[in-house]
């Protein structure tokens, strides 16, 4: 009896930090619970195992955005090697959608957000920009499972999307001047369009269903 | 066609009548025989013509002999077609004068004019005392609809409609059998109540009338959505609707015309009926499929026969409707079908030029078919025989606004327990409000085989096409505007987007994979997977069939890219520069280590120069003979490895010299060199307007080199700022290779040749 309560105050402490319902929380638990094999930690390898992730070409960043400290919204740079729930939880909430109310400061906020954890993903070694060799890495990783490609063309794809970023966000640089990186504001810029805060957002079931639950939902 | 000529005949009275007085006074000034003459004109009942008749026929029974006829007049031949085609150009004509005429457009919506047209056109042959042609079902469903639906499906915006799929049917299937049960119910009460003139009406032609108007129309959707750039969410919403719920319309409609022939319903029929709306819509969705892929495979062997590979993506389509129609499917929705499947691979496989004339093809036929439907409306209008009954009428109008928001409340309130972007209040009012009836109503109405109650339907129908698309389209835009619904974002994409938006579709995909269910990224994956592994290789040709879709969206923009900079630069014209920014902005600055280069000796500098100028003398634009069956090969897409290439080369080049250069010389390069990177719209260009023509022969080892060597090719081409491929503006100091001078001499070759036979000279 104790415990149960225990248990739904940790789960109503987590609620209001990461903004899930305590169904949706309960179902993340067990799914965490599953992952780790009962274990109180999750690492990487465990993650790794997911039949599932096998297909998809930026598995690596994924699952490294999950040990990345600066998505625990606590000021922290670096990397964990295994991580609690309460970070699993943390990483979850990026990818919840807004709701009828969520006022647009909170859609602001929220796309912001969303935006910064994909900017964590690309800059990965922590210096607040993404640079060429950053970009040309995540286009590489991206086309990593379409067969054989020339490394001229990744790079001439990274180039061009650089330049963009680059002739949209300071469109006057002398010839001598070097554009660094895509900084935060820069990023923000260009993916404007995009709409992050309807975008970025998986569905969390409130009821829990048998993992091989089967046929599309509807959004 | 019979009754089209029928009618088509009369009223072209005035029009060809006024030709004919024309070519009377030639034919009387001529002299011809009358021979020829005189049997065509038996059948010709305009009152000139008759005289003329008589005299032609008195003048041939006094046999003389016959002069050699040099100007005859035979109209007969050609009646049919030359009424069909004046009928189009004239309604062209007046689309034209719509755009033409300041300011009109801002305030009612192009349908609107184009029905005031039909409704004058009517008036003035009613006036006469012709008879105006009426709206014939055959014709619209067979000629003047498909353009449209094809077009639509073609050119469908795929992710969201989706994305939004569940919502979209939701409202097609639910919200449309909510309106025809609502209105039909509604209306039998009304009638009942009224009594009178309405009490012989029975409950199942109510029901019919309820189904015929009750069904949103995507040619009135597409015409006024059109014009208002609304978000892209309700576009699809409102515009996905018209189109599926085409099946459910069908279905009623003949369910409902059985059953007023049967007299009585049975729970059997009934659950016959929701079998059948299954079949019908799946299965016009599988014969569209099936045309899909037979297109998209017959455009696999189309590269030697480029000319006529827009008809096979016409023809197919075409016949997915009416295959479809054979059936009683849904010819609408097979369409679309066959559009959507067939599009992708069609387009990786066709020609540039192809994809464009597809695309202007299809734009032209469906512009011209909207424009006629509303004009017919307009006159039909006018023509029709009406029974109008103030109750009935007004009843109609009514309930039709009533049931449309009650539905779409009522079904917003469903659909968002299930929708993780919720729809707003605003939504759900513009979609409730872009609900309108147009020519598929009328048409159906006038299939209505019951004449009793026909024309009093007939009349409220029209009413209610009027009042949606006047009424309510005149006033979506201000509303629009006063609610600040959200516009559609008008900016092309950019590569950034496309890199961003596959990173995030596969992010999604592997966080639900985290998570464990099997969501909407997950099954869409799934399919992409299947496409990219099987499909691909089946339905596109040679290597395109295993690119990547960011490669084969980054090879796309290059083109659109080049065929601008080619565009711009025959017409000389300078395009606003945008940005300074260039590629040796963005590179990473190489440690000092390659800067131990030594400098270039003056005497292989020169020859340098000389192979240069001579180069670019050699090359000149070749004439081509222009042969009927055989499109010139265009450089760009066949060779679209090629452009790849000498970009590449170019960025390369652009490298090395980056790491070339002396930092001493650098300010003394004129500040000219700006190579803008626009991702869609704009150009890459060079602009040297500024540098001086002059400092050509110069011998000066420094900076000028490239300078002159440009100049060199400016002069070459037109006087003003140039506009060619990437130029490195740090062409100089070389490292005599072997290797560097070829893709010198290649640049410069590409640089002296202003048209689009650049190729030509590449080996």
């Amino acid at each position: 009896m104790g415990a149960s309560q225990t248990r739904t105050e940790k789960y109503q402490d987590l609620a209001d930090k990461t903004g899930f319902s305590l169904e949706q929380i309960e179902n993340l638990h067990k799914r965490f619970q599953r992952l780790s094999d009962n274990e109180e930690t999750i690492s990487r390898e465990q993650l790794d195992s997911i039949p599932s992730l096998a297909n998809n070409p930026i598995r690596k960043q994924i699952i490294e955005a999950f040990f990345d400290k600066r998505n625990q919204h606590q000021n922290e740079v670096g990397s964990c090697e295994e991580i609690g729930f309460e970070q699993f939880l943390m990483v979850m909430s990026h990818f919840r959608p807004p709701s009828l109310k969520t006022t647009e400061e909170e859609k602001e906020a929220m796309r912001k957000e969303k935006l910064h954890f994909l900017f964590n993903m690309h800059d990965t070694d922590n210096d607040g920009t993404i640079t060429l060799v950053e970009y040309r890495k995540v286009v590489e990783e991206l086309l990593s499972k379409s067969g054989d490609i020339e490394q001229e063309t990744v790079k001439a794809i990274a180039d061009a999307a650089m330049l963009e970023v680059a002739s949209t966000n300071v469109p006057h640089m002398a010839p001598d001047e070097f554009y660094e990186g895509i900084t935060f504001e820069h990023f923000q810029q260009i993916l404007k369009g995009l709409e992050m805060e309807t975008r970025m957002h998986i569905r969390f079931l409130d009821v829990d269903t048998p993992t091989l639950r089967c046929g599309k939902s509807s959004s | 066609m019979a009754e089209l000529r029928l009618a088509r005949r009369s009223s072209s009275l005035p029009l060809t009548g006024l030709m004919g007085v024309v070519l009377l006074v030639f034919v009387f000034v001529a002299s011809a025989s009358r021979d020829v003459v005189s049997e065509n004109n038996k059948t010709w009942r305009d009152p000139a013509g008759e005289t003329r008749g008589d005299s032609h026929h008195q003048t041939n029974s006094t046999a003389h002999k016959k002069a050699f006829p040099v100007l005859s007049f035979n109209y007969e031949h050609v009646k049919k077609p030359f009424e069909i085609s004046l009928w189009i150009l004239l309604a062209l004509l007046m689309k034209l004068g719509f755009h033409i005429i300041p300011g009109v457009q801002n305030i009612v919506p192009e349908s609107c004019l184009l029905i005031g047209v039909g409704l004058l056109v009517g008036g003035i042959i009613k006036a006469i005392g012709g008879e105006a042609p009426v709206l014939d079902t055959k014709l619209f469903f067979l000629y003047l609809l498909p353009p449209i639906i094809l077009d639509a499906g073609y050119f469908l915006p795929i992710r969201p409609f989706t994305e939004n799929m569940g919502t979209i049917l939701v409202f097609a299937v639910v919200g449309t059998l909510w309106n025809t049960f609502f209105i039909g119910g509604m209306i039998f009460a009304v009638c009942r109540l009224e009594g009178g003139q309405l009490a012989g009406v029975d409950p199942l032609s109510c029901l019919l009338f309820g189904t015929i108007v009750s069904a949103v129309d995507p040619v009135a959707v597409l015409a006024v959505f059109e014009e208002i750039h609304i978000n892209e969410l309700l576009h699809i919403l409102v515009f996905g609707e018209s189109l599926l719920n085409d099946a459910v319309t069908v279905v009623l409609y003949h369910l409902f015309e059985e059953f007023t022939h049967e007299g009585t319903v049975t729970v059997v029929d009934a659950v016959l009926g929701v079998v059948c709306f299954f079949v019908v819509s799946l299965g016009g969705i599988l014969v569209g499929a099936i045309y899909g892929v037979l297109g998209a495979f017959t455009s696999r062997f189309t590269s030697h026969t480029r000319v006529i590979e827009p008809l096979f993506v016409f023809l197919y389509s075409y016949m997915a409707y009416l295959s479809a129609e054979v059936f009683h499917l849904s010819g609408i929705m097979s369409l679309i079908a066959c559009g959507v499947v067939m599009r992708p691979y069609v387009e990786a496989n066709v020609s540039h030029k192809s994809y464009t004339t597809i695309k202007y093809f299809l734009k032209m036929w469906s512009s011209v078919s909207e424009t006629l439907i509303f004009i017919f409306l307009g006159v039909s209008t006018v023509a029709g025989p009406h029974a109008w009954n103030w109750t009935f009428v007004i009843v109609t109008v009514v309930l039709c606004l009533v049931s449309r928001v009650l539905g779409v409340i009522g079904l917003t309130y469903i659909i968002n327990k299930f929708r993780i972007v919720k729809l707003t209040k605003k939504d759900q009012f513009i979609v409730a409000y872009g609900g309108l009836r147009g020519a598929i109503a009328f048409s159906l109405g006038f299939l209505l085989t019951n004449s009793k109650m026909k024309n009093m339907f007939l009349t409220a129908i029209i009413t209610v096409i009027f009042f949606t698309v006047i009424v309510q389209g005149m006033t979506i835009r201000p509303l629009v505007e006063l609610l600040a619904v959200k516009k559609k974002k008008e900016s092309k994409r950019s590569i950034n987007e496309e890199i961003h938006t596959q990173f995030l579709d596969h992010l999604l995909t592997g966080i639900e994979d985290i998570c464990g269910h099997y969501g909407h990224h997950h099954w869409k994956d799934k399919l992409n997977r299947f496409n990219k592994a099987y499909v691909k290789k089946w339905l596109i040709a040679g290597e395109r069939s295993t690119e990547p879709q960011l490669i084969s969206f980054y090879n796309k923009m290059e083109m659109k890219q080049a065929m601008m900079l080619v565009e711009s630069g025959s017409a000389a014209k300078l395009p606003t520069i945008v940005s300074s920014v260039s590629m040796q902005n963005i590179q990473p600055r190489g440690p000092a280590r390659h800067r131990a280069i030594p400098s270039i000796s003056k005497s292989r500098e020169q020859e340098i120069r000389k192979i240069l100028r001579a180069n670019l003398q050699k090359t000149r634009q070749r004439l081509r003979s222009y042969s009927r069956h055989d499109l010139m090969i265009d450089p760009f897409e066949d060779n679209v490895s090629e452009v790849r290439f000498r970009r590449q080369r170019v960025e390369m080049e652009r490298r090395m010299s980056h790491y070339l250069t002396v930092p001493a010389n650098r300010q003394e390069t004129p500040p000219v060199r700006k190579v803008c990177f626009e991702s869609e719209h704009k150009v890459y260009t060079y602009d040297d307007s500024k540098s001086p023509l002059g400092r050509t022969a110069e011998p000066d080892p420094s900076p000028p080199d490239a300078v002159s060597l440009l100049n060199e090719s400016s002069q070459r081409a037109n006087q003003s700022s140039e506009h060619r491929a990437k130029r490195n503006d740090e062409l100089r100091a070389k490292v005599p290779d072997e290797k560097e001078e070829q893709d010198q001499l290649k640049l410069s070759r590409c640089l002296s040749d202003p048209g689009p036979n650049k190729e030509e000279d590449l080996s």
